[in-house]
């Protein structure tokens, strides 16, 4: 559903996605408002918001599984050790073709040009909204 | 697909019962007889790609046969007129250490699939696999499913060591010529190759692999100067995208002017023979528009090229891949998405479009 307009940014339609308590970390909920399909993932305690279109061939990136990022596990010296998971980043697959984005920018972590399309996310009262 | 379905289909009956044992005792069994290829476990990325991982789509025993179901849903939702069918699971059969079983596999595939597939929908085709390790038996396949429903050409699969500059070869295409119909080249990779097993990485494989075969078979079909010698088979280069190509026309136009006296067989540039042969688009090179434009120019995409989707594999191509281009005409979009194929394939143009 439609929220109120923001008090602090009269005009901008909201959409109310649900409480934050319904997000574990890692979590996501898809919502479709007027076949408008938003993702709303709670990554570190932040939520990110992200239209469920990738930017390769317009797959349902959103409901893609999530990965840590692979890493090469380089020593000093240049040999490799393998892979390895990153500590920290975390990345959402597009489920058609493997693009990978990373989950905190929306954009593809070798060419910060390929992005998904990104929504504002506000938490009031518990509450998260989207603004569209 | 359901390889058990085909084990029935097996002709030679010590293989075949040995096959339907095989499904009835063998626990965590795969597909009978078929070589495997390792390439195969890495193809969804690790999960990261389920489709590829499996069909999971629920398809109710009301609903018919699951591989028609399956088939008739992606037509649908693809919006395809017409599709046509390869055999995923036959893509390594050339390299098979047993050589009658290429024979004994694709007779029972192909038969199969006239009875289950092409006869159920016609808006479902198919080349049909071709033995090319025994030329007599692939002869005899053209022979004997030319004209069976759904039938519009012949495929080899590309994947495997057998020059087809073969003089043995030269009935094949003779026959397919005389018949009017179409010969393929359908990529694909095999990691064993001893050159590949170089790549620890699939990416690395799949990249180099699946136009290896292609450009092996593609340079041997026009130095042999087979356009020359059958100037009416026409000739399709299945799944190796098209950034290939260019790379090729530069490099044998460059090599063959060099050694004209090598391939006497040619009339012409070898690039003016890969300008009359087809090509299937996926999977489409396109992080580089301006490369694709040149690609397009260079093999006369407008006449020549034909959209392929791939369904179900983990890189399909939409026909958006196609019409979305921004440097097409619209002329050139119908006729890359349908109409060379119709009139390559001599197929009846969809209803109302």
């Amino acid at each position: 559903m439609i929220g109120k307009p923001k008090a602090e940014e009269p005009g901008v339609p909201e959409l109310y996605v649900g409480n934050e308590a319904e997000f574990d970390e890692g979590g996501r909920k898809v919502i479709d408002h007027a076949g408008l399909e938003i993702g709303v993932f709670r990554i570190k305690g932040r939520f990110f918001a992200y239209e469920n279109h990738c930017a390769h061939q317009g797959g349902p990136v959103c409901q893609g599984r999530i990965f840590k990022r692979v890493e090469e596990d380089l020593a000093p010296d240049g040999t490799s050790a393998g892979f390895k998971y990153s500590a920290d980043r975390v990345h959402i697959v597009c489920p058609w073709h493997g693009y990978e984005y990373d989950l905190e920018t929306g954009a593809l972590p070798t060419n910060g040009k390929v992005r998904l399309r990104t929504f504002e996310v506000t938490i009031r009262g518990g509450d998260v909204y989207v603004a569209l | 697909m359901n390889w058990h379905e085909v084990a029935e289909y097996i002709e030679d009956p010590v293989i075949r019962d040995n096959a339907l044992d095989f499904y009835k005792n063998k626990g965590g069994a795969p597909a009978y007889g078929l070589n495997t290829n390792p390439g195969m476990w890495y193809q969804d990325i690790g999960g990261r790609i389920p489709h590829d991982s499996d069909r999971r789509e629920t398809v109710e025993e009301s609903d018919g046969e699951r591989n028609l179901v399956l088939i008739r849903r992606a037509l649908e939702s693809i919006g395809i007129d017409y599709m046509v069918v390869f055999p995923t699971a036959m893509l390594h059969v050339g390299m098979h250490p047993q050589l009658d079983m290429e024979v004994v596999l694709s007779r029972a595939f192909n038969r199969w699939l006239v009875d289950h597939i092409l006869k159920a929908d016609d808006r479902l085709k198919s080349m049909l696999y071709l033995p090319f390790s025994n030329p007599e038996a692939s002869i005899k396949m053209v022979e004997e499913f030319a004209g069976e429903p759904g039938v519009i050409g012949f495929m080899v699969t590309s994947v495997r060591n057998q020059p087809v500059q073969a003089n043995p070869y030269m009935k094949l295409y003779a026959t397919l010529q005389e018949r009017g119909l179409p010969i393929a080249f359908h990529s694909g990779y095999y990691w064993q190759e001893p050159v590949l097993t170089q790549f620890s990485r699939f990416v690395g494989m799949h990249t180099v692999g699946f136009v290896l075969w292609n450009i092996v078979h593609l340079v041997n079909w026009v130095l042999h100067g087979i356009p020359e010698r059958f100037p009416r088979l026409k000739v399709i280069w299945i799944e190796s995208g098209l950034a290939w190509v260019p790379f090729m026309i530069q490099r044998l136009d460059h090599e063959y002017l060099l050694r004209t006296s090598e391939a006497p067989a040619l009339k012409r540039l070898p690039s003016e023979y890969i300008r009359e042969m087809f090509f299937s688009a996926q999977p489409l090179e396109k992080y580089s528009l301006n490369a694709l434009e040149f690609t397009f120019k260079m093999i006369n995409a407008e006449s020549q090229l034909l959209y392929a989707s791939d369904w179900p594999h983990q890189d399909f191509d939409l026909p958006s891949t196609i019409y979305d281009l921004p440097f097409l005409s619209e002329g050139a979009k119908r006729n890359i998405l349908g109409g060379n194929a119709l009139k390559l394939f001599n197929l009846d143009n969809p209803k109302g479009k």
